[in-house]
């Protein structure tokens, strides 16, 4: 399914800022696996994202998806296959169009050519109805208004239904409940899960709650230093726990798990 | 009086163009787009030249198809190459001068006096009514007005706004950000050099200087429109910008008149009006945290 081998990237090299972002990272998902990334804070982990995405392109190294090369691809072409959800509630939907316009735009990214002179019809209105009611937040009658009148988790919600109304072949989830309050965090990762798991779409998460990253899913990775330190499945994630895993990632990476977000939740 | 209101509305509808194109890039794509004034002069020159040459109806596809080929180059430097979005305009429009000259066959003023315009064929065809060109102004108006509102309904038109809205989600939506942002700024400038050609052909003669400023006015026009009537859908914006564009040529006939503004100074007020008119909200806001302040000195509170 999606297979990352040995990327590099190095942000203002021969520069006193040069950061090595990712060192020689590998990872490969399977079709339908909902894996979850903790790390460090710079560890690389919406790096990788960014790289997965084509927000820039790897130095060195190999990205493909379903066997089909996206190291050179640009990332409005890559977005045809990958969805992507941010931790900022903002920049996945534009404010000043209707809820009925982001979904429009969004359902851009259908295979079949659509006619871009073609206006929003009756029956993808329909269809958008539909798709809102399934979050259960009366978006359903509010299809006319700007995106901007709506809270945090009602955006994020609609920008997980814009990134999966084409169900994408894979799905990058960065930190997208953490900006959220408890409750409509609960709510926004409940919907996450059933849009996953009705459409079967391969999933990568960056989370920094340690619980909820091995929870969720069924493989847990650990990153430090631009490398996936550690990759737990099956019996092995079964019998994790969070002290667990806190002891195991001082173990591989040789340092200790400093991400202030995870020691303060 | 009559006069004045006639010569108001027809100029209002002929600039009424430049202030939707300016709506369509500054607006929608949120790109200020500097070609403006070169554009301007570009279609009122092709246009003037096409029309001599005895093609009026012509001169205006051929117009607005220079008026895009210049919006193209500036959408080029600005996706391709680089470079910032002002600069591109500025660019471009130093460039146009010298391609203007050109259209107008090496000259800086070039004139149609005896040749047939679209206006006078349609006086001839209407029956020769004295508000015949102020009609055939509208009709254009209207015709590319409506085309702009249903343009933006459309896909790619959704597209455009998107771009000048939220351009990661752009991205994320399959878009290239650089086709819409292209497609932008062709339309507008075709829009803006359709303004030019019927400004050309209604004063039968086309003038090098002719669009210097033309920008800022398109501007005020936009601004104080919305304004007037505003924010709020595309079709509302289209239809400010021409109302708008009649209400500042009317102030400006007005001005002409009573001579309360020497004339030699209404570039001058003209760009402190649309400076104003810009800092409004920031004004405004200002204004409001001076009060409270001043409230709050009053009530001891501080």
């Amino acid at each position: 399914m999606l297979d990352v081998k040995n990327i590099h990237k190095t942000f203002n090299p021969g520069t006193v800022n040069e950061k090595k972002a990712l060192r020689g990272l590998s990872l490969h998902l399977d079709r339908g696996e909902f894996v979850s990334i903790v790390g460090s804070n710079g560890a690389g982990k919406s790096t990788l994202f960014n790289a997965i995405a084509g927000s820039f392109f790897v130095d060195e190294g190999s990205i493909s998806l379903s066997g089909r090369s996206l190291t050179f691809l640009p990332e409005h072409k890559r977005s045809c296959v990958i969805g992507r959800l941010f931790q900022d509630p903002l920049r996945g939907t534009a404010p000043h169009m209707t809820i009925e316009e982001n979904l429009a735009l969004a359902y851009l990214r259908t295979a079949e050519a659509k006619n871009p002179f073609s206006h929003i019809s009756r029956r993808d209105k329909d269809f958008f109805r539909e798709k809102l009611r399934l979050l259960d937040m009366g978006l359903e009658d509010r299809m006319q208004q700007p995106v901007g009148l709506l809270s945090g988790g009602q955006r994020q919600a609609l920008t997980l239904l814009m990134a999966t109304i084409v169900p994408p072949e894979l799905l990058l989830l960065d930190e997208h409940t953490a900006a959220l309050d408890p409750a409509t965090a609960e709510k926004v990762l409940a919907l996450t899960r059933s849009i996953v798991s009705e459409n079967n779409i391969t999933c990568l998460m960056v989370t920094h709650n340690m619980t909820q990253a091995l929870m969720l899913g069924s493989r847990t990775l650990m990153m430090a230093d631009g490398k996936i330190v550690l990759d737990v499945s099956g019996k092995e994630r079964a019998g994790m726990t969070v002290e667990k895993l806190v002891t195991e990632f001082k173990a591989r990476a040789g340092q200790m798990l400093d991400n202030d977000r995870i020691l303060l939740s | 009086m009559s006069f004045i209101l006639q010569t108001t509305l027809e100029l209002g509808m002929m600039y009424a163009l430049v202030s939707m194109a300016l709506f369509l890039s500054y607006r929608v794509l949120d790109i200020a787009d500097l070609t403006t004034d070169g554009t301007f002069v570009l279609g009122m020159a092709v246009s003037v030249t096409v029309t001599s040459a005895g093609h009026p109806l012509l001169a205006l596809p051929a117009a607005m198809l220079c008026g895009a080929a210049a919006g193209f180059v500036t959408a080029f430097q600005q996706t391709r190459l680089g470079v910032p979005s002002i600069l591109a305009g500025i660019v471009t429009n130093t460039g146009l001068y010298t391609v203007n000259l050109m259209a107008m066959g090496w000259t800086s003023n070039a004139n149609i006096l005896k040749q047939d315009t679209i206006y006078s064929l349609f006086r001839a065809a209407v029956g020769g009514t004295r508000s015949s060109s102020l009609l055939l102004s509208t009709l254009v108006v209207v015709v590319a007005g409506a085309f702009l509102v249903w343009f933006l309904g459309t896909r790619i038109g959704l597209s455009l706004r998107a771009t000048g809205d939220n351009r990661d989600m752009v991205r994320a939506s399959s878009i290239n950000p650089a086709h819409t942002v292209t497609i932008g700024l062709c339309l507008a400038n075709a829009l803006t050099a359709l303004s030019g050609a019927i400004v050309g052909q209604s004063q039968r003669s086309a003038d090098i200087n002719a669009g210097t400023g033309i920008v800022v006015v398109g501007l005020a026009c936009l601004i104080i429109g919305e304004t007037v009537c505003r924010r709020g859908s595309m079709r509302r914006g289209v239809i400010a910008t021409v109302v708008c564009s009649i209400i500042y040529r009317f102030i400006y006939a007005v001005v002409l008149r009573t001579k309360i503004v020497p004339i030699e100074c209404l570039k001058l007020v003209t760009a402190i009006i649309v400076g104003l008119a810009i800092a409004m909200p920031s004004i405004k806001s200002w204004v409001g945290f001076q009060r409270r302040k001043l409230r709050s000195n009053k009530n001891g509170e501080d």
